[in-house]
């Protein structure tokens, strides 16, 4: 249902952050964009968000173009991005002002409900924690009825109990609403216990290395031997995608002996 | 699944903290005498003293009052029905100097901020302009509009212009750029973004600007009424002066820091359920 094309972003100070990337998500997929620092995996994101506007190439959504932020797509960003003086109530209901209010209030307690923060929906967002402000942020997302969700490391911030939480969270609003996602990660953990697909991405300029099925029943155990299979392919993978460079220098090199 | 105890019992945690901070002002709560009589020991102590040394008839008190005669220039002063006079006149003056330069400064530090064309055009002059003491348009002022209150007015509200204008300006310009993008994500209109995300956001540091703008007010009713007036604090202050009435003058001095301090305070009081929700140590009092 989305369909990234030949895309290319070149900023105006010349960097090339990514070049040609196809990616095609299937309805009710998730699928993990993994890399390390300076593959594009943000750019991607704020491209396929709509923020920005790619320098080549196309992305659709169930063939509509995306040239700025879609209805179908939310976004949750790295840094939860609550508005402060909104109550978490008022903050989940930002993308629906639209809406009329009977229907508005539904949606906003039904997705607070979903994320398990309906008793703290008077409070203000400084009187929660990380991980709380990370779910509400989440919850704004799904109230306002995408079809795609982007997850930009969502969970970066966040301890380990309290992102395991949270991937419940999510795998549970993915299930119960028949979402497509797509999250960015640096960690491969998280990648292997929440995709259908990773996307294994190389850095300069950022492009598409190798996509990785996994194949995993769920719920998925953190130390079942089928995870751990899938991490250590998944790691080598990253390990090969550091050293594109090398590798290129050397074929050339084959070249010139030549 | 195990990770959500550790959700709910994090929030019962922030649940029991919570209603503390909301129903009291945190930096003014079980210290507020402890505070006050720190606050207030030196100058009782300093204004007792004096009123004790002048007793002893150690010292006169004929250049320096003791606070005893101060009092009774204000009892003195209110008996003759000059006080109100004198009070109510300066406040009109700051009040509507403040209103106008305000307002001014809200509305072009708005358009400023918003607009780059606007920003180009008009910031380079403004600030060329405040470069100019703000004393120094008395004399044309007062050829263009008079000795009397228009005059006054316009040099008051050209003081509180320059803090309200920049502060504004700022404000808009270091609005967090996340929270924008927040708004183009659930496709905002223009309006909406202004209203829902840009004046909340900006709203701090506004009530900052107009703050700072309310005590230049203050400041120059001071050299407007120098400038020629017949009513109003200034005035008492140039009279005393001139009669060599000390006590009068301090009579004005204390009467300008208490009408400061309560408009202050009401502007700071009117203003704060809006900025409640800050998350930072405000200044408070």
């Amino acid at each position: 249902m989305l369909t990234i094309e030949r895309l290319s972003k070149t900023y105006s100070d010349g960097k090339r952050a990514l070049s040609d990337i196809e990616l095609d998500v299937r309805r009710g997929e998730i699928v993990a964009i993994v890399g390390g620092s300076g593959c594009g995996k943000t750019t991607l994101m704020r491209l396929v968000a709509g923020l920005d506007r790619p320098s080549a190439g196309t992305i659709a959504i169930d063939g509509e173009p995306v040239v700025d932020p879609h209805p179908k797509i939310g976004v949750v960003f790295q840094e939860p991005r609550l508005l402060p003086w909104l109550t978490v109530a008022q903050n989940v209901a930002f993308g629906l002002l639209r809406r009329p209010a009977g229907e508005r209030d539904g949606a906003v307690a039904d997705a607070l409900e979903r994320v398990g923060l309906a008793e703290h929906a008077d409070r203000l967002p400084r009187d929660l924690s990380g991980g709380q402000q990370q779910r509400v942020a989440i919850a704004r997302a799904f109230a306002a009825g995408p079809e795609v969700l982007l997850l930009d490391e969502p969970f970066s911030a966040l301890d380990a109990f309290t992102r395991a939480d949270l991937h419940g969270h999510l795998l549970a609003l993915w299930k119960a609403a028949g979402l497509t996602i797509v999250i960015v990660t640096h960690d491969v953990a998280e990648a292997v216990m929440l995709a259908d697909r990773v996307v294994v991405m190389r850095p300069d300029p950022g492009r598409v290395h190798d996509e990785i099925e996994v194949l995993l029943a769920r719920p998925r155990e953190r130390t079942s031997p089928g995870v751990e299979a899938v991490s250590r392919t998944l790691y080598a993978a990253l390990d090969e995608a550091r050293r594109p460079a090398a590798r290129e220098t050397d074929q050339e090199a084959v070249g010139l002996w030549w | 699944m195990s990770g959500g105890a550790i959700g709910s019992e994090e929030g019962r945690e922030i649940g029991e903290r919570l209603p503390a901070r909301r129903l009291a002002l945190p930096r003014l709560g079980a210290n507020l005498p402890r505070t006050l009589a720190l606050a207030l020991a030196l100058p009782l102590a300093a204004a007792l003293g004096w009123e004790a040394i002048v007793a002893a008839g150690l010292a006169q008190g004929r250049l320096l009052p003791p606070p005893s005669r101060v009092l009774a220039t204000f009892a003195d002063l209110h008996a003759r029905g000059e006080l109100l006079l004198h009070v109510a006149a300066t406040l009109w003056r700051v009040l509507v100097g403040f209103g106008l330069g305000a307002a001014a400064g809200l509305a072009l530090g708005a358009l400023c901020g918003a607009s780059r064309f606007a920003r180009e055009t008009l910031d380079p002059t403004l600030q060329a302009l405040r470069a100019i003491p703000s004393i120094a348009w008395v004399p044309l002022f007062i050829l263009w509009l008079g000795i009397f209150e228009a005059s006054k007015v316009a040099l008051i509200a050209v003081g509180v212009f320059f803090p309200v204008y920049l502060g504004v300006c700022d404000a808009i310009a270091s609005v967090d750029r996340k929270l924008l993008e927040v708004s183009r994500v659930f496709r905002l209109s223009r309006v909406e973004t202004v209203r829902r995300v840009l004046v909340p956001a900006v709203l701090p540091e506004t009530l900052t600007a107009l703050r700072s703008g309310l005590g230049l007010g203050f400041m120059f009713v001071v050299a407007a009424e120098f400038m020629g007036a017949s009513e109003g604090l200034g005035y008492l202050l140039v009279d005393g002066q001139q009669m060599g009435k000390p006590d009068q003058i301090l009579a004005a001095i204390v009467a300008f820091a208490l009408l400061g301090k309560a408009c202050d305070l009401v502007l700071v009081a009117a203003t704060r359920p809006l900025v409640a929700w800050q998350d930072v140590a405000r200044d408070r009092l």
